[in-house]
């Protein structure tokens, strides 16, 4: 499928991604491309090189070698907050939120203007963010929340912060580091159904283990091992995989 | 809280009336001018502390060099001093009539020229608000940028300030060495010796203390404030969020090194006097224990912390010299592991309830009217 496509014309186009830690190569000569509107689901067994994977590409980790193309520009040798943004969101495995500040504040910051020292010294909290802000916080559940300091909120509305938070940053391409890990059922049927209302409209990367949620979600998936692709597919492809089904599904 | 954006909260705009009370009216009513003089040297890392309270209490970036901003405002300030007090007239005993005195005992015959830019009064208010600026945002860059932080960061800062106190005393012939720059007389042709002229400078202090604290709150109220309070529990997502950390310390640190300048310009106009002894290490610290000591998460706080503990030092150290040192070194480790919110945090969760819970209790249904909405107040 990749003879023919140049790789502008995928949203994401990883191609030869390779990250060596003192010799140990975490992911290694990695090549996949994303759609635009996809939702790719990333699983496979621990250490398996998942998250370092989304490092790479949000450019917390620079990479080896290889080239990471988004919208045919590259972003290895972006700074992190350039990668942002040029239009990459990142949800991180542990709610990363601000705890001193409230979700209204949370929100706000998030908020895709004034984003540089003067620009957020002149920053105006207008109309604008504040319709923008109660929306977003309505979609995480959030609403009547809104003046609570993010440290009295609960594990699970950390989660949804956060990705409010990604919300909010509007990304082309959003990516989620196992964002139902740590719920309860309730939390986690919640999520799955605000997962499937924001992922529209934009390209989806999730990394997650719960395998009834990445049947629900996923358009492909792509299993990693040993930080290299050992299949990539459907979800009917990927379970009917024999070395898939050796390696991680089987056990 | 959120939506209330008001510039002063209740809580704050008591506090600033009642600092504005004591300093304004209080202290000048009850002191004498000696003790009022000392207090406006007290004040002046004050100024020190309202920056601290950005950089580390809010930005969380620990300087333990704020003795170097502290010393180039203050020698700013003494160099355009020393120059008015240096005319033809007032050296004619010297060798070369017309040049400070410390030039003339090093066999310099000559203004150096980066002290040319100091006859002027204009030149001299613009460099002491400059050039901190200017050294505080080369070490932010070289440090930032490379993302060197935390103890680090403080290590190196200390490093700067020992490093500026040995130039400042090796360069005698330019800096006046380890005596400083003295002897300094008039501002614009006005006698800055007199009781006077003492009272004036300390109400022109106080004044510029208020703008200093507007200008802190006015920072702390915006969008980068509130940056700068994300930055320091959670970097990585300020980073993700699509903001570069490092301008925003960079920025931190150099509005940190303003506020200390004009503090040691300050310093400089009520003690008569510069010298290496404020910038080293130990002053760089003991700025650091009295924003401490009042709350390194509050801009009053570090003002009454700077008035307490050097109103402190001054009355033990004239009783116990020797002691003195180890009382501050005990204070600080007392704050630090019992009231990491210093004064300010003791007053926040002891006093403030049990005034409010009298005030409530004595007359019930006055809350306090919070505005419902509104953008940060210019």
């Amino acid at each position: 499928m990749l003879i023919g496509h140049q790789p502008k014309d995928f949203l994401l186009a990883v191609s030869g991604l390779t990250v060596s830690f003192d010799g140990f190569k975490a992911v290694n000569d990695l090549s996949f491309y994303v759609e635009e509107n996809e939702i790719r689901v990333i699983i496979g067994p621990n250490g398996a090189g998942k998250t370092t994977v989304l490092d790479l590409i949000c450019g917390k980790t620079r990479a080896t070698s290889g080239s990471i193309q988004f919208r045919g520009q590259e972003l290895t040798r972006l700074r992190e907050n350039e990668i942002v943004q040029a239009g990459v969101g990142r949800k991180f495995q542990t709610p990363s939120v601000f705890e001193d500040l409230t979700v209204f504040e949370n929100l706000e910051i998030s908020y895709p203007r004034g984003r540089t020292v003067f620009g957020s010294l002149a920053f105006k909290r207008d109309d604008a963010v504040k319709q923008r802000v109660e929306e977003v916080a309505e979609m995480i559940f959030l609403k009547d929340r809104l003046n609570t300091y993010a440290d009295q909120l609960s594990h699970g509305q950390k989660q949804w912060l956060e990705i409010g938070m990604l919300l909010i940053q509007d990304p082309d391409l959003l990516m989620l580091d196992e964002p139902v890990a740590g719920m309860s059922v309730s939390e986690r049927a919640k999520t799955a159904e605000l997962l499937n209302r924001i992922i529209k409209d934009r390209s989806v990367l999730v990394i997650e283990h719960d395998m009834k949620f990445v049947e629900d979600i996923a358009h492909k998936v792509t299993v990693l091992h040993q930080g290299q692709i050992l299949s990539e597919g459907t979800m009917e492809h990927v379970k009917n995989d024999p070395k898939v089904i050796e390696v991680y599904l089987g056990h | 809280m959120v939506i209330n954006s008001r510039f002063f909260n209740r809580s704050e705009l008591i506090g600033f009336f009642a600092l504005a009370l004591v300093l304004f009216v209080i202290l000048p009513l009850f002191l004498d001018i000696f003790r009022l003089n000392l207090v406006a040297k007290y004040l002046t890392y004050a100024f020190v502390g309202i920056g601290l309270v950005l950089c580390w209490g809010y930005g969380g970036i620990l300087s333990l060099g704020q003795g170097v901003f502290f010393g180039l405002g203050g020698y700013c300030m003494a160099m355009y001093l020393k120059l008015e007090a240096s005319s033809v007239a007032n050296t004619k005993i010297q060798s070369t009539p017309g040049i400070p005195d410390f030039m003339d005992w090093n066999q310099i015959t000559q203004i150096p020229l980066f002290w040319k830019p100091f006859h002027s009064f204009p030149l001299t208010i613009l460099a002491i608000l400059v050039v901190p600026a200017f050294f505080a945002f080369i070490i932010g860059a070289a440090m930032f940028k490379r993302r060197v932080g935390g103890v680090y960061f403080a290590i190196i800062t200390q490093a700067i300030a020992a490093i500026l106190t040995i130039l400042i005393v090796g360069q005698q012939g330019y800096t006046g060495g380890i005596n400083g720059i003295t002897d300094l007389r008039t501002l614009h042709g006005w006698d800055i010796r007199t009781d006077h002229a003492k009272f004036i400078l300390y109400f022109v202090e106080v004044v510029l203390l208020f703008g200093c604290i507007i200008a802190a709150q006015f920072i702390r109220l915006t969008k980068l404030g509130r940056i700068l309070v994300a930055m320091r529990d959670q970097e990585d997502r300020v980073r993700f969020s699509g903001y570069s950390v490092a301008n925003f310390m960079i920025f931190a640190f150099c509005a940190a090194a303003v506020f200390a300048s004009i503090g040691g310009a300050l310093f400089t106009l009520e003690v008569g006097f510069m010298s290496p002894s404020f910038v080293g290490i130990v002053p760089s610290i003991e700025m650091v224990i009295y924003t401490a000591v009042g709350g390194r998460m509050s801009i009053f706080g570090a003002v009454w912390g700077s008035l307490l503990v050097n109103f402190a030092k001054t009355s033990l150290s004239e009783s116990f010299p020797q002691l003195w040192l180890f009382g501050l070194g005990a204070l600080f480790i007392a704050v630090v592991l019992a009231f990491p919110n210093g004064l300010s945090g003791i007053w926040a969760d002891y006093v403030q309830p049990r005034i409010d819970r009298l005030l409530a209790s004595r007359k019930p249904k006055s809350a306090p009217g919070y505005v419902a909405d509104g953008a940060p107040a210019e």
